[in-house]
């Protein structure tokens, strides 16, 4: 029923939608790195140096305060618009950048905090102010000052940091790239504690795990945009989600259990789903909430369904969310076997996902 | 163990062509030539790129070896002559590539594991959808079945391996300003695989397989460096069986099965049942599928069995309960009718007689592109 619809949606609206350096829209670029010195900075000015020899006109915002050799070679082929001085402390000279109107401008450092007293407290305020303004932006980020991972690359590093940016900033991005290369090369490393290299090392992979995941996810929430946005129902199952059926006398712990643990290796997405029924006993209500909160404990998203078929609901839920393992609970006891058994029906109707059965 | 003289292996993991593999791969060649590395080229594959061929500047290149395969004459890379000329480090082009008959080997990795033996180290690249176990989601992403592929062991042995990060929009730019493909080829390209919903797919793919891969190296390096810990990384001990039948889905479901198991750093079996006094009622090209499949599962380090028994389910589940398996693979047959005799049947009969551990039945991913 679909078809036609999906046939109608080429890519090329996309770049009808989102014109590339024609100067009429702003345009963000991110480059992430896992830590400093995995060569963000070059990557970014490396791209600036071609854009320039192909004649664009391309500024300088900001820069890091310490540069590689490598790095300052670079910036000094292209026009740096010097920092601001203010009261308390440097900023980007966003209204000298927005007067001069370049077709990119390059800021390093994205989660900076500006001095206080200014209009944008953060340069990444700042580059949302000229993206708005027309301007392409292409900036840099480490993955230890995105905001829902700060804590997560603490506990790894020891190392706290006031900045931050949020995951939202890097998901409105037009495009996103991760620099990536194996933790023997990055130059300035975790902080000076007294870390065996191989246990450094393994801290290094850990955070790039995490840098690479962030970036999956991003481009698997802008891919999924897309999809929306052109009324496309596909999925390409790039990222495993998950869905737990549960019922109120389910054995649910067991399901939940192994679904985090495929999840927590998968990176997937879980769901822990409930039908509604039209009478529950007390009884009944309660164990469901302890099952719920179990979920919840699990970090699962919840998801109450409504629908007359109890499977259809499931179905219905699980295609149009993209679920590419589903998980059941099979009771042995009933006698109607094999006619009438909804986990029959289940196997037969489930298309283009694993089925994972559960004996009850 | 690995002998510590064995030359390493660093994979250069990418999404597309294009998106800059083989031009890291020789900017780190260079790099190390600086530091006084032996360097030598076993194997380029220039495709017309000339700022790809620039990098190969001061670069030793051994010349290729000839091949002659029907009538014709093809190029490989020349083994014996980098082994003779013994360098430090080798740079070798598509590691998946397959070997034209008549070469010593079949595959360009088990080239590549002849050189490491040999002590050399190794730079080699490869693109995501010639992972083996990914072949089915590649397949769904892309409309395209990838015939050459790479086992999943045969990439995790890799000592390092990098991902070479490009967005879809600067790939396509690339592919427009004809740096990748000359004109006529660009049109063609840019209507079946360079579309940017497929490239986005595919690129999230090779993102979370080398997280994956660099979780799976952290997993291990923990076990050597802290046996006892138990970190949250541990999990319970899973094993997995895997039921091999004709159904042309088997190779699909060992993939998935393969996948999974590597992911939960399960060990995973595949047996087929043979049915006692039934040996003739197997059609000869069903018995042939079989064998088929074993052997694609024992390529993909799986091990096999070939199963006796008077009924299929029960003796699958006699097997289960005697290896302490706590996951049985089924796959969901092709077939429309699921009928109580056929494998509808024996589906049902397997979760039904299946009270103390979880059954998984894999289907067909559907296919996203025309």
């Amino acid at each position: 029923m679909n078809r036609k619809r999906r046939r109608k949606t080429p890519d090329e609206l996309l770049h009808e939608m989102q014109p590339e350096d024609t100067g009429m829209k702003g345009h963000l670029k991110i480059f992430l790195g896992y830590a400093s010195g995995v060569g963000k900075s070059f990557r970014m000015l490396d791209e600036a140096r071609r854009r320039k020899e192909r004649g664009q006109d391309v500024v300088v915002g900001a820069v890091q305060p310490k540069v590689s050799p490598e790095v300052q070679k670079l910036l000094d082929m292209l026009d740096v618009v010097p920092l601001r001085k203010h009261s308390a402390g440097m900023a980007m000279d966003i209204k000298n950048i927005i007067r001069r109107h370049p077709a990119i401008c390059i800021i390093d450092g994205l989660a900076f905090n500006n001095p206080p007293g200014l209009r944008n407290q953060t340069r990444w305020q700042d580059a949302q102010e000229l993206v708005n303004s027309g301007i392409k932006v292409i900036g840099s980020i480490n993955i230890q000052y995105v905001e829902e991972l700060r804590q997560q690359v603490e506990d790894i590093t020891g190392k706290h940091v006031t900045e931050s940016v949020p995951v939202s900033f890097l998901k409105s991005a037009d495009e996103i790239e991760i620099v990536d290369a194996p933790p023997a090369e990055p130059i300035e490393r975790l902080p000076e504690q007294q870390t065996k290299p191989e246990v450094r090392q393994q801290q290094l992979s850990v955070l790039r795990e995490l840098a690479l995941v962030l970036a999956a996810d991003v481009v698997d929430s802008q891919l999924n945009d897309y999809l929306e946005k052109h009324g496309i129902k596909q999925s390409f199952g790039a990222q495993e989600r998950i869905l737990v059926c549960i019922t109120p006398r389910a054995n649910a712990r067991e399901m939940i259990e192994t679904a985090r643990m495929i999840a927590e290796r998968f990176h997937a997405e879980m769901t822990v789903a409930y039908v509604k029924q039209a009478e529950l006993s007390l009884e009944d209500q309660a164990a469901l909430e302890e099952k719920l909160a179990l979920a919840r404990s699990a970090k699962a998203q919840i998801a109450i369904l409504d629908g007359e078929d109890v499977l259809d609901a499931i179905l219905d839920f699980a295609n149009s969310h993209a679920i590419t393992q589903l998980f059941i609970g099979h009771t042995q006891s009933i006698r109607k076997w094999p006619w009438s058994d909804p986990v029959e029906k289940l196997i037969r109707r489930s298309h283009g996902m694993d089925l994972r059965i559960f004996p009850q | 163990m690995v002998k510590t003289d064995r030359g390493k292996l660093k994979l250069y993991i990418g999404y597309a062509a294009g998106v800059g593999k083989t031009y890291k791969m020789l900017e780190d060649a260079q790099a190390l030539i600086n530091q006084g590395v032996d360097v030598v080229i076993g194997y380029f594959e220039p495709h017309g790129r000339q700022a790809t061929i620039e990098k190969t500047a001061g670069l030793e290149i051994i010349p290729r070896a000839k091949v002659p395969y029907r009538g014709s004459v093809f190029e490989e890379m020349d083994t014996d002559a980098i082994l003779a000329r013994g360098p430090q480090l080798c740079l070798v082009d598509e590691f998946a590539h397959t070997n034209v008959p008549g070469s010593s080997r079949t595959k360009r990795w088990e080239d590549i594991e002849i050189l490491q033996d040999a002590g050399i180290d190794v730079l080699t690249t490869m693109n995501i959808q010639h992972l083996e176990s990914l072949n089915d989601q590649v397949r769904q992403i892309t409309g395209i079945h990838v015939r050459e592929t790479i086992p999943d062991w045969v990439a995790q042995q890799a000592d390092e391996v990098v991902i070479i990060d490009l967005s879809p929009r600067a790939l396509l730019h690339r592919l427009e300003r004809g740096v990748i493909y000359d004109r006529e080829k660009v049109e063609r390209a840019l209507q079946n695989f360079f579309r940017e919903s497929t490239l986005a797919a595919l690129r999230e793919l090779a993102l979370r397989e080398t997280a994956h891969e660099i979780e799976h190296r952290v997993i291990n390096d923990e076990a050597d460096l802290a046996p006892k810990a138990t970190g949250q990384k541990q999990i319970r001990n899973h094993k997995i069986l895997l039921l091999v039948t004709a159904d042309p889905n088997t190779a699909m479901l060992i993939r998935r099965a393969k996948r999974v198991g590597d992911f939960l750093e399960a060990e995973c079996f595949a047996v087929a049942v043979n049915i006692s006094g039934d040996l003739n009622r197997i059609m000869p090209q069903d018995r042939e599928a079989i064998e088929r499949h074993l052997n694609f599962a024992r390529n993909m380090r799986i091990e096999t069995q070939i199963l006796e028994g008077n009924e299929a389910a029960q003796t699958l589940m006699d097997f289960a309960h005697e290896n302490h398996i706590t996951q049985i693979f089924l796959a969901r047959t092709r077939r429309r009718s699921y009928s109580l005799f056929g494998q509808g049947g024996l589906l049902k009969n397997i979760v039904r007689l299946a009270r103390d551990m979880q059954v998984v039945i894999v289907s067909e991913r559907e296919l996203t592109t025309e």
